[in-house]
């Protein structure tokens, strides 16, 4: 296994331009973290997902999308709180949580699909 | 296990248990800290003006000086969270988190207050779809709609003239005869055509289809209606203390779920001390100085205990 490969995974960066292609088309499951620069819990959210990234290696997409930058996406999928955290498989929501959430526990749930 | 024994663990990183820190590295005790959201619920203050020594810095940029203050002692808080504190019989606490345990002769307890949430039907149902905690992170999803506060106090008011920005109109819904903000807010709330008091009045119910649409008030107002078409509800009734683990460790409380503390931060179980929001100290005024100087003082009380 290269472990220092999966080490080196980076959360994705994901816009209204790429989402259909990196993540409802995506063929692993993705979990995007909804955010904005001003809001201190995604602030606390941030490294978790970067960590979470790294733990999931390429089992599954794990990314984060602006949603000042990004309002379409946002508005699609009716983000009104955030941090808020979705898990799409096969183009679809599997799972959602509001407010900010532990890496374990995210593990555990991307796990499970 | 680790098989060290440190002299302290402090459980929690917001300005207590922060402020703890620095101080137990100052009296260079072999310390650990855990916080699973660093700087705590200063992470959703815009602007802090009652800091000494600053006019106005963010909560978040604040945290982020604490944080560094104690890395620069070589300490990093752990994010791992702890679910269970026990004392052995050699009086050694041994603190548990999903993996690993640690031990430590003392341990300060600064886990903080949660937002108090108001427990009525269609509250959690639609909490991320208009039902909101955290005014700062999302007001701007509620861009000329119309939206409503719960609460009289000191947060809500500024909730409401942070949410005036955004919204075309911001019902601010309290339950007593009058606002208990502080009078600068209480004037600045007059002068905003966009709020509309309402007095005397609880929120008994949300509803919506798939998100917030209205709601049901426990008496009629305007044009006998009881109830408002609203887009999202802030709900800012106050905070309570996270108290779970200092309850299973025999740490007394007082009815409404604060550590009891003497005047040294330590509590009723020798070695164990309590700091910041979670605590009955300073008068109960819950403001990041006072957490900090209890902070201070439970490493304080630790040295004493531990080093003299």
């Amino acid at each position: 296994m290269d472990l220092l490969g999966s080490k080196n995974v980076m959360a994705m960066e994901f816009t209204d331009q790429n989402f259909d292609q990196e993540v409802l088309k995506s063929d692993k499951p993705a979990l995007v973290d909804f955010w904005a620069p001003w809001c201190g819990p995604c602030q606390m959210m941030g490294p978790i997902i970067e960590d979470l990234a790294k733990d999931m290696g390429d089992k599954a997409k794990v990314g984060k999308i602006n949603v000042d930058e990004n309002p379409d996406t946002a508005a699609k999928y009716g983000v009104m709180s955030i941090p808020t955290i979705k898990i799409f498989k096969g183009g679809k929501i599997v799972k959602e949580f509001v407010g900010v959430q532990s890496k374990d526990m995210l593990k555990e749930e991307l796990g499970k699909l | 296990m680790e098989d060290k024994t440190y002299d302290l663990i402090i459980i929690g990183a917001g300005a207590a248990g922060l402020t703890a820190s620095v101080y137990a590295s100052r009296y260079k005790l072999e310390h650990l800290i855990f916080g699973v959201e660093p700087g705590g619920q200063m992470n959703e203050i815009k602007s802090i003006e009652n800091w000494p020594g600053t006019i106005s810095i963010s909560g978040g940029d604040l945290i982020g000086k604490m944080i560094e203050q104690v890395n620069n002692f070589g300490v990093q808080i752990k994010s791992e969270s702890i679910s269970l504190v026990k004392r052995n019989e050699e009086g050694i606490f041994e603190v548990e988190t999903g993996r690993e345990k640690y031990s430590a002769k003392a341990v300060i307890m600064a886990m903080g207050t949660s937002y108090k949430k108001m427990n009525i039907p269609g509250e959690k149902e639609f909490t991320g779809k208009g039902v909101s905690y955290c005014a700062t992170c999302d007001a701007m999803f509620f861009r000329d709609k119309v939206v409503s506060v719960i609460g009289g106090g000191n947060s809500a008011a500024v909730v409401s003239l942070e949410l005036a920005d955004f919204a075309t109109k911001v019902y601010l819904v309290y339950r007593g005869e009058r606002l208990s903000a502080e009078p600068v807010w209480l004037d600045k709330i007059a002068a905003n055509p966009k709020i509309e008091v309402i007095k005397e009045t609880n929120v008994i119910e949300i509803k919506g289809q798939d998100k917030v649409e209205k709601i049901i008030l426990d008496k009629a107002i305007n044009d006998d209606k009881t109830f408002l078409e609203v887009d999202g509800v802030f709900i800012e009734i106050g905070s309570e203390p996270g108290i779970e683990l200092a309850r299973k460790l025999g740490v007394e409380t007082d009815e409404q779920n604060f550590i009891k503390v003497n005047l040294d931060q330590s509590t009723n179980i020798e070695g164990v001390y309590a700091a910041g929001d979670i605590t009955t100290g300073s008068n109960k005024f819950r403001q990041i100085l006072m957490a900090a100087s209890e902070g201070a003082l439970a490493a304080n009380s630790a040295y004493k205990k531990l080093k003299l």
